[in-house]
């Protein structure tokens, strides 16, 4: 008998985190289409894009860039050092092009915005929520959706795809600069290996992901900082939560990308 | 003015509002007296279409508060919130201007901060803070500019959600005062969510107590020390003992 309630509350348990798990997406997939309808219609925030493409795009370029050229750098040395094992050395340009442009860029990337700007965006908003500041909006005659999220969705598709190709660039030199420097390569040889082996859908892949990964991290920001308790646990609590859903999100969406791109 | 029958709103199991009825003529000052936890905000945040309540009827101006243009609803509208919900990010003068910068009500940037400027002024607040952003303002200061922002656009109903708590009394008395004088000088309908006596005493043409989701008692400000209702009384002594329990 005891078993039998244990096995029934276990049961129960799971099929509660499930039906949660698939409301929160219901939720989450609602708001996106509730943006997506708010941005074709008026009125529209001019003012509030401009500002959220320079916080988003502007001021994440130092993280952006010292995790590229660090990425880039070290990336150099693992594959030199891998390549040594069986006399492909030579290979480093290529594959630190090809590894930083279709993968560690956008993802580096995406995971520093939603790290940056996710937390911003939810902490600030969540604020806003507690302080009856979204109400006040409300009543003056301003829907939030179109204050607060419209303006920040647009800002990351627009800004972090250019994040993206700046990260791109800044890795590939990261690693020019180790390899030249330090494995002993031809400067002018390195470079031309890199331009030689990219192609474009190497690119387009690249900016595309970093355009959908910008959506995401602004996207979870608003959300979850819409969605926030009461209080400064609330508020806590709604900046950890976004962070988290934005993280995993770009990766799986990492993932889809890149087979939609290079699956055989 | 203003028609509430027979409202209802719960949060789960927690019945806030059971049935609360209640009428406020145009150009009166009604104020929503009660504990805390008694209902008031949510009853003034349904009213505004904040929050949806799960049945009962609410007009304005003969006309169904949850149907029609948003917009146009809510521009009869002016509110200033418990914390003053100023904007953080703008300025005092943005903070004022708001209505006025957006919408049908649009002005230019010069006209809506010298419209905000004179409210400003209205609310006894000098044109150099126009600049300052909320966050370097008192506590006083921010209910003032709370106050110049309800009143900036000139709205023909204006509520007021607790507004002198976390002030001292003398602040208080000034920031009643001002409410009153403003709500008889554009002749707006008021409607004030308080547990101060003396914000209920300063700024009252007729009162309402709230209990247990529905309105105890209600009557004009004249009438509220005579009303002989055992809910009003234990509230306006201050008793632990009475129809209302007290968590000690």
């Amino acid at each position: 008998m005891i078993l039998v309630s244990w096995i029934n509350g276990f049961l129960a348990a799971i099929g509660a985190a499930t039906l949660g798990m698939f409301a929160s997406i219901g939720r989450v997939v609602i708001f996106a289409l509730s943006t997506i309808s708010h941005i074709f219609r008026p009125p529209f925030y001019p003012k509030e894009f401009a500002q959220q493409l320079l916080h988003i795009g502007y001021f994440s370029l130092p993280v952006v860039g010292l995790t590229a050229v660090f990425t880039g750098a070290a990336l150099a040395l693992q594959i030199y050092a891998g390549g040594a094992r069986f006399n492909a050395e030579a290979v480093v340009p290529q594959i630190v092009a090809v590894g930083m442009v279709r993968e560690l860029g956008p993802v580096l990337v995406g995971l520093m915005i939603a790290a940056r700007v996710t937390s911003s965006i939810a902490a600030e908003i969540a604020t806003m929520k507690v302080t009856e500041q979204l109400d006040a909006l409300t009543t003056l005659s301003t829907n939030p959706m179109k204050y607060l999220t419209v303006p920040r969705v647009l800002a990351a598709l627009c800004v972090v795809p250019i994040l993206v190709g700046i990260g791109d660039i800044i890795g590939i030199m990261g690693g020019y600069f180790v390899a030249t420097g330090r494995l002993g390569f031809n400067a002018a040889a390195y470079l031309q290996n890199t331009a030689d082996f990219l192609e474009i859908m190497d690119i387009i892949s690249s900016l595309v992901k970093g355009a959908a990964f910008g959506v995401i991290a602004a996207l979870m920001g608003c959300y979850y900082g819409m969605q926030s308790d009461r209080g400064a646990q609330g508020v806590g609590k709604a900046t950890k939560t976004s962070v988290v859903a934005a993280s995993v999100l770009i990766l799986a969406a990492n993932y889809t990308l890149t087979e939609l791109f290079f699956s055989a | 003015m203003i028609n509430v029958e027979n409202l209802h709103k719960a949060f789960g199991d927690n019945h806030v509002l059971n049935g609360v009825d209640m009428s406020i003529g145009k150009g009166e000052s009604m104020v929503i007296i009660g504990g805390s936890g008694t209902g008031k905000s949510v009853l003034l945040k349904c009213i505004l279409g904040l929050i949806t309540p799960d049945s009962g009827t609410i007009t304005v101006n003969g006309k169904d508060a949850t149907k029609g243009d948003r917009d146009a609803f809510l521009a009869q509208f002016g509110m200033l919130f418990q914390g003053g919900a100023l904007f953080d990010s703008l300025s005092v003068w943005q903070n004022v201007a708001f209505r006025l910068q957006r919408g049908p009500l649009k002005l230019s940037k010069t006209d809506a901060r010298d419209v905000a400027i004179e409210k400003l002024r209205r609310v006894g607040l000098k044109s150099d803070v126009a600049d300052r952003f909320p966050a370097e303002l008192s506590g006083g200061m921010q209910k003032r500019v709370g106050l110049a922002r309800a009143i900036a656009a000139e709205p023909q109903i204006i509520f007021f959600d607790e507004p002198t708590t976390g002030l001292d009394p003398i602040m208080s008395g000034v920031i009643n005062d001002l409410i009153r004088e403003i709500v008889v000088e554009i002749g707006a309908t008021a409607m004030t969510i308080t547990h101060d006596m003396s914000s209920v005493r300063a700024i009252a043409d007729k009162v309402a107590m709230l209990h247990d989701g529905s309105v105890q008692w209600t009557g004009p400000i004249d009438q509220l020390e005579h009303s002989n209702n055992p809910y009003l009384d234990q509230f306006l002594n201050g008793r632990a003992e009475g129809p209302i329990e007290a968590v000690r």
